[in-house]
């Protein structure tokens, strides 16, 4: 998956959408790289249980940097369907592959009409831009 | 960049820990340019210091720096401060108080309130005070290869220099313009390491010039970020999270820089009551088993009830484990005690370790 390809919510999360077995919606989830670049020094991240509901703009995990603790937010409404242990315990590689093996939880999608509030990677960019400013 | 106390300052230049680990390792540049420095002259200065500040400054020799505190009349800390006597280049002497940023104003205030122009005037006794942080940078130069890095900037022999001492040195460089700084080989890190003063017109110049000369050593700048962390590994204490004007120096450990028993300050007599006892909750160190840090404001209890609460807390890139500091009653504080500590709802446990939590093997320079 590229960058380009992929949605965003305003909180910096990526989310990938295929369909599942039974023709549902799964959504992968993922941190953007310029979220990972302005957290630096990760040390411990908290990801959800297989299992739990979430919704979107509702923090499903926490990931600690060495200066703060920051949540993270689930961009759709749904049900985690997995969740990336490998990462969890390998921090340091997650900036490495943040579209890839970096990803962090995947989501049955319960509402689709919520996928259309997420940003495109142009519409991302620009807030990301804008947030650099500052 | 972050604010703090009205400067815009980097809280990291790239990684944090690869910053900090620059620092321990070999050496780190840090701006400290935003510390208050204020100069006190005349033949008052001395007896006027002695009887603002808890530490004894009338018998410091020339070149000495000493840690001290301001204290309220309630012992409560204003400020803690480094006091270094220094000799300008017409032989006069001189007093330079590094206060923090965040309490600059009101240590001027408080100064000016100890020092009505009956006071400073009084023939004989004259004190000549003056704020000279908006006209000087600082830079703190610290780690094992520091001394490397500077000594060739530097007109006097800094190997000769001991810890806590420092002096008016020459810049030698074209981007000093010939100006001079006060080096002394202090810092806020656990190394050694030196702390520079010069003119904010020269600074920027010299800062680059020791970028330059610290390339081959793996000098890093250095920002905010990795300062904290470096401080907290050495178990110093940070105004506004450890030091308020609520606690007094026999709870944060500091009852070294109270000399009770020579001139009258504002708070010595709340000291020597303090002193006594009973004694109030008491700074001590926590490392966490796990890897999530326990950070300022989280609660520290014993047995399902609070006990006290963190000032500061990290992930340590040293140790490789979470470390924090706190206050907790003093019958909690003996080392070795189990403590726990709320985590965003998670109780963690916690265990009361000594102070500092880093220590460098190699002191540097004798004492």
């Amino acid at each position: 998956v590229t960058p380009d390809k992929l949605l965003y919510a305003k909180t910096h999360e990526w989310v990938s959408v295929e369909a599942g077995p039974a023709g549902e919606k799964i959504a992968t989830v993922g941190l953007s790289d310029f979220a990972l670049k302005a957290l630096t020094d990760l040390v411990y991240m908290d990801l959800p249980q297989i299992g739990r509901q979430v919704k979107a703009g509702e923090p499903f995990g926490e990931i600690e940097s060495v200066k703060a603790v920051s949540d993270i937010y689930s961009p759709v409404d749904g049900q985690i369907v997995a969740a990336n242990a490998d990462i969890a315990q390998n921090l340091q590689h997650l900036s490495e592959d943040p579209y890839g093996d970096g990803w962090l939880v995947k989501i049955r999608v319960s509402d689709s009409a919520g996928l259309a509030k997420l940003m495109d990677f142009e519409a991302y960019q620009k807030q990301c831009a804008e947030e650099g400013e500052h | 960049m972050v604010g703090f106390a009205g400067w815009a300052m980097p809280m990291q230049y790239g990684s944090i820990i690869d910053e900090h680990l620059a620092t321990r390792s070999t050496a780190g540049i840090i701006d400290i340019s935003h510390m208050g420095r204020l100069r006190f002259e005349g033949p008052g200065a001395a007896v006027f210091l002695a009887e603002l500040l808890t530490r004894r400054v009338a018998d410091m020799e020339l070149g000495q720096i000493r840690y001290s505190l301001v204290t309220n009349d309630r012992g409560g800390i204003l400020d803690d401060v480094l006091v270094g006597y220094y000799r300008n280049e017409h032989g006069q002497p001189f007093y330079v108080v590094v206060v923090n940023a965040s309490n600059r104003q009101k240590i001027v205030d408080w100064v000016k309130a100890h020092l009505p122009p009956e006071r400073a005037e009084k023939p004989g006794h004259e004190v000549v005070f003056s704020d000279l942080s908006a006209l000087w940078a600082m830079f703190a130069i610290q780690g094992p290869r520091s001394i490397d890095i500077l000594q060739p900037l530097i007109d006097i022999d800094l190997r000769s220099m001991r810890y806590y001492r420092g002096g008016l040195v020459q810049i030698l460089h074209p981007a000093a313009q010939r100006q001079g700084g006060i080096i002394s080989r202090t810092g806020y890190t656990g190394e050694d390491g030196f702390e520079l003063s010069l003119g904010s017109d020269i600074a920027l110049g010299v800062w680059e010039a020791i970028l330059q000369l610290g390339k081959p050593f793996g000098l890093a700048p250095t920002g905010l970020g990795a300062r904290d962390t470096l401080r907290l590994e050495a178990g110093m204490p940070l105004y506004g999270h450890e030091l308020s004007e609520e606690i007094d120096p026999f709870q944060a450990g500091l009852g070294f820089a109270c000399h009770l028993r020579g001139y009258d300050f504002p708070g010595r007599d709340a000291l020597v009551q303090l002193e006594k006892g009973p004694h109030r909750d008491v700074r001590v160190g926590l490392e966490l088993p796990g890897r999530r840090p326990a950070r300022e404001g989280y609660s520290i209890c014993k047995d399902g009830q609070p006990v006290g609460r963190v000032t500061s807390g990290t992930f340590s890139p040293t140790l490789q484990k979470p470390i924090a500091m706190g206050y907790v009653r003093p019958d909690l504080a003996a080392t070795g005690t189990t403590l726990c500590v709320d985590i965003r709802g998670h109780l963690e446990e916690a265990r009361v370790v000594e102070l500092p939590f880093y220590r460098r093997n190699n002191k540097g320079a004798s004492k």
